[in-house]
């Protein structure tokens, strides 16, 4: 009888890749262990609801990953559905994303109320992964699904009058229970020069981390404009209006000191109540320099070419 | 009665550190939320401004409620508010803003919510500092009292912290206000009608 008999295999040797990651994969158990003990820390839940399909993914947050499903949908700004960061995903029960329209209106040549689901087959969606700086100094990165705003301001050809376009959420406090208090005068409605507008960078989402938007994040449709605060992000879209004049857009109405037209992220203008020079990524425990521009000046700051940026905060 | 005393005031300490607790046991779990500085911050802030107002709710409590252990409290509430208030400024000093002195000493200059914020907290450290009895006994009942009253003056103070800090939401500081609005003025009204009445018996006693 051989002392040592051979029924270890190649195909028994742990693979080096795995015994690479043994720590890793001991600190997921570990992990998973304390997870199950403790309700709480079970949060931790991956993307849910309808799957949408992207034609392209472009990745433009330098590399950096994106903030986990949890911190993108479960830490909203979204006064409509509550004040406090976790309301939103709490109370988005009540918004119905469907069936939707969108008026778009103003100064085009086309006016037309549009479903939702017309609106998006019109362009093929793509994944975009941006940097998202909130005027409260955190951020977070973001895959946003969706499609460039400026295609959607070519369809709707907007009058040679056109120099802003508006967008307006929903105004109804059956969907919007937030919408009872007059915390800020409802609806929303954030602007951007048309010149803004049509910059690649800027878009409308429908979708993120390959889902379309949960409640909480402006279903189901919204602006997304990375090189600005967050709040120029109007969420939950029901209008989108050409003007010739400037709108009156919410924050700079409710606190014109404080919150500018603009809002383009600038760390050299400070919030009157507070430094914009840093911000905290969340998930990360020192906060980090605000990027001018939110790191995308090489294709941004040349919208704003002459201008004064701290008054034209 | 020297039984209750020695009920209330452990009861009261461990009550009051209920909150810290859940706090450690909400960080150790990921309970905090995607942002757990901002969650700690305004936790500890909040649980300053609360134990502040019971704090200054004891005399009323015991005047108009019949309360007569509330008053025997009243130390450990503001202790407890002294606590939540260093941990809230330890917390902004050390963790937020990782001891970036210029950063903090820009904010505490240029910022008048964290100006009023650290103001706030200096009018509680000689409130603090003088709890004991060796110090009512030292600065005589009268002066340590008019001392004490820099508590109302702190509170308003925290307030005022609050309502600024926040963007447009004022709820949640109008109703602090409030509270310690209403308990001033108990405490004022009282002050007037034992002026112009004689004296009940007893109250002649002074009252620590």
């Amino acid at each position: 009888m051989a002392l040592f008999r051979p029924d270890l295999r190649d195909r028994d040797v742990t693979p080096q890749s795995l015994w690479l990651r043994r720590r890793e994969l001991l600190a997921l158990g570990a992990a998973g262990a304390v997870g199950a003990l403790l309700p709480a820390a079970a949060g931790g839940a991956g993307p849910s609801g309808p799957a949408l399909p992207a034609a392209r993914r472009l990745e433009m947050a330098g590399g950096e990953k994106p903030g986990t499903w949890d911190e993108v949908t479960g830490y909203n700004n979204f006064y409509e559905l509550g004040t406090d960061k976790a309301d939103p995903r709490a109370n988005a029960g009540t918004l119905r994303p469907r069936p939707w329209t969108v008026r778009i209106d103003g100064e085009v040549k086309k006016p037309s109320d549009v479903a939702i689901d017309d609106l998006l087959s019109w362009f093929p969606l793509e994944e975009r992964i941006y940097r998202m700086r909130c005027v409260e100094a955190w951020s977070v990165v973001v895959p946003w699904l969706g499609f460039p705003l400026g295609d959607l301001v070519r369809r709707v050809e907007p009058t040679s009058r056109a120099r802003f376009v508006s967008f307006t959420t929903l105004l109804d406090p059956q969907q919007l229970p937030g919408q009872r208090r007059p915390v800020l005068p409802w609806p929303y409605v954030e602007a951007l020069r048309i010149d803004e507008a049509v910059h690649p960078l800027s878009m409308l989402a429908a979708g993120v981390y390959g889902r379309a938007l949960p409640g909480q994040n402006g279903a189901p449709l919204r602006l997304v404009v990375p090189w600005k605060y967050g709040f120029k992000g109007a969420k939950s879209i029901v209008r989108i209006a050409f003007t010739e004049s400037q709108p009156r857009t919410t924050w700079n109405a409710a606190a014109p000191q404080e919150y500018g037209f603009y809002a383009n992220v600038n760390p050299a203008v400070d919030h009157p109540r507070w430094s914009q020079a840093k911000e905290r990524r969340l998930g990360e425990f020192r906060k980090r320099a605000t990027l001018p521009f939110n790191g995308y000046a090489a294709e941004v700051a040349g919208l704003y070419a002459g201008m004064d940026l701290a008054r034209n905060h | 009665m020297a039984r209750r005393r020695s009920l209330a005031v452990p009861l009261a300490v461990a009550l009051g550190l209920l909150p810290a607790g859940k706090l450690v046991l909400d960080a150790l779990t990921g309970g905090l939320g995607a942002n757990p500085i901002e969650q700690v911050l305004n936790r500890l802030g909040f649980w300053t401004l609360t134990f502040l107002a019971a704090a200054l709710a004891a005399t009323p409590a015991k005047e108009l409620l019949g309360l007569s252990w509330a008053p025997r409290i009243r130390r450990a509430l503001g202790l407890l508010a002294f606590g939540y208030a260093a941990a809230h400024l330890a917390c902004y000093a050390g963790v937020d803003q990782f001891f970036d002195w210029p950063a903090i000493v820009a904010d505490v200059t240029k910022r008048k919510f964290i100006a009023v914020g650290f103001a706030t907290f200096l009018l509680l450290v000689p409130l603090a500092a003088t709890s004991t009895d060796a110090w009512v006994r030292r600065l005589g009942y009268r002066r340590w009292k008019a001392l004490h009253r820099l508590a109302y003056a702190a509170a308003a103070g925290g307030v005022v912290h609050f309502a600024w800090r926040v963007k447009v939401d004022l709820l949640r500081p109008a109703i602090f206000a409030a509270v310690i609005g209403a308990l001033l003025l108990l405490r004022l009204l009282p002050a007037r009608r034992r002026s112009t009445a004689p004296p009940p018996p007893g109250s002649l006693t002074p009252r620590t």
